[in-house]
């Protein structure tokens, strides 16, 4: 399932593109802000709940997995380089799969450390708001990861949906509209989030249970959706 | 022996029809597949490559289907005609990479790098590479698995005339070896060259299929027509006229040029530079006039 040439390739070039600033940029501007929190009021679980809350969790762990979900596949797609890997005896959802670990381990890497650390100079992990974020982020980046490689394969916008439905749609509705946050993954992460934390100082919307289910099961379906995409996927000539 | 069986293929977009029943087999040898842009060439190829389905009819290697059978790469290899590769790898990398995803190792990529005669350059970056140099990396990871298929899509666009003569000799000696080659090409010259069986598509249609020097025969028999500008206008038309691969010579007094038709193409390029020397006339512009390659293909379709 897993296809150590293809990971290679797909680090490389997701490590290697000008959008990979911004996986550096997020969290150095995520530590920018905990430093600046700090020094300002001091430690307060509150505000260390609202700036994970609030920056690291709705903006930056969804930015950083449309930046590793869709660049994953999505560029190759674009370019046509993808007939490289297509053009061989590797079954599809290989392709899909291996992709995905590496659209997570790369989203993990750049929003969950950067959360753990920002929790640390914040509150210095006090009521386990640093930890309850931390994994919060390491389980959103699995959903964000899959359902961000699945729109990189489906279309050539995907970056724009991606972005759309997690600040448009994640961050906007969800404020406004109560109902569109059971659909909504960073609800899904923050109910485990609320378990770990075990305080008011992280809360969900959505119950820990139907939040799992969730969780897996949009993982799931994207991952398998994506590989039966990549199987027909038609790259149209120049003509 | 591997043969791709093309059996009644259409393939449409929309309402665009792109490839419009055709039926045709490739063995092994060379084979060209010529055609004007547009023709329907990349779309037959992709489809030959498993990266487009068939709309109607089927695509098969061997009695096996193509399309959604990624097994089938174990017996094709693929040259696209798009440019972009993983630019930021080296060559090497490149084609180590494409021989692993086949369940190769880099003793198979070194042996396709040398075989294009590109282990001079193999630790470049692609991004640094000349077209000519893409276009052999291209050829070395389509061929780490020795396939019995090869499709090129336009291989030769943009190679400067060595490395073309380089690419010819590779391809002639994969036809000899038994090996099923089909390139596409605009240029009639290439595929002349190199292809011992020419199948021709013109608007998406299979216009013409068989041995190259019976289609060349009837592009080249058709007439041609030429603007000439001279010293002596006049003088040219009346020394050219009395041969008789001229048909008719038009003096167009406002664009002071000759238009002339020419029936025997070989002997009319020899005539005219002698006559013009015999007579001493000086010739300051000689074109063809509809060597425009829809004017060719439409006559080959009416022929």
């Amino acid at each position: 399932m897993y296809d150590p040439t293809v990971a290679r390739l797909t680090y490389r070039a997701l490590l290697g593109r000008r959008r990979a600033l911004i996986l550096f940029a997020l969290p150095a501007l995520l530590l920018v802000i905990a430093g600046a929190v700090r020094a300002l009021t001091g430690a307060d679980d509150q505000i260390a709940s609202n700036v994970l809350g609030g920056f690291a969790l709705a903006t930056m762990v969804p930015i950083i997995g449309v930046i590793a979900g869709t660049g994953a596949i999505g560029p190759e797609i674009d370019d046509g380089s993808v007939v490289y890997l297509l053009a061989k005896p590797v079954k599809r959802p290989t392709i899909i799969f291996t992709k995905l670990i590496v659209a997570v381990a790369v989203t993990m890497v750049f929003s969950a450390i950067p959360t753990f650390v920002a929790g640390l100079i914040l509150n210095g992990n006090g009521q386990q708001i640093a930890v309850a974020y931390t994994v919060a982020a390491l389980i959103a980046s699995i959903a964000y990861a899959a359902v961000f490689l699945l729109l990189g394969t489906v279309t050539r916008h995907a970056v724009v949906f991606g972005l759309v439905y997690a600040l448009v749609w994640e961050a906007l509705f969800g404020s406004l509209v109560p109902g569109a946050r059971t659909l909504s993954i960073q609800q899904w992460s923050l109910a485990v989030a609320q378990k770990v934390a075990g305080s008011d100082l992280v809360t969900s919307d959505v119950g820990l249970p139907l939040a799992t289910v969730l969780l897996a099961g949009v993982t799931v379906a994207a991952t398998w959706y994506a590989g039966q995409k990549l199987r027909t996927l038609t790259l149209a000539g120049e003509e | 022996m591997t043969t791709i069986d093309i059996d009644h293929v259409s393939r449409w977009f929309g309402n665009v029809v792109a490839v419009n029943d055709i039926t045709m087999t490739v063995g092994p040898g060379v084979t060209g597949l010529l055609g004007p842009n547009g023709a329907g060439k990349s779309t037959l190829i992709n489809m030959m490559g498993g990266f487009l389905s068939p709309s109607t009819g089927s695509v098969t290697l061997d009695g096996r289907p193509i399309w959604r059978n990624e097994q089938i790469y174990r017996h094709i290899g693929i040259v696209p005609e798009r440019e972009a590769m993983y630019d930021f790898l080296t060559g090497r990398e490149f084609v180590v990479a494409n021989a692993e995803l086949h369940g190769l190792n880099e003793r198979a990529a070194q042996r396709a790098l040398a075989t294009v005669e590109m282990e001079y350059a193999q630790d470049r970056k692609i991004s640094t590479y000349s077209k000519g140099m893409r276009q052999r990396v291209k050829m070395a990871s389509a061929l780490v698995h020795e396939p019995s298929v090869l499709l090129l899509d336009e291989p030769f666009n943009g190679m400067d005339p060595r490395q073309r003569m380089q690419l010819m000799d590779l391809l002639r000696r994969m036809g000899d070896e038994g090996r099923t080659v089909l390139f596409s090409s605009h240029i009639l010259e290439e595929v002349e060259q190199l292809a011992s069986h020419i199948e021709v598509i013109v608007a998406g249609r299979h216009a013409a299929s068989g041995d190259f020097r019976k289609i060349r025969r009837l592009m080249t028999d058709r007439p041609h027509r030429y603007l000439v500008r001279s010293s002596d206008d006049r003088a040219l038309a009346a020394a050219l006229i009395a041969d008789p691969s001229t048909a008719g010579i038009e003096v167009d007094v406002t664009e002071g040029a000759l238009h002339i038709q020419a029936v025997d193409f070989g002997r009319f390029t020899a005539l005219l530079p002698r006559v013009a020397r015999d007579h001493g006339i000086r010739l300051f512009t000689v074109s063809p006039s509809d060597e425009s390659l829809e004017s060719v293909f439409s006559y080959l379709v009416a022929a």
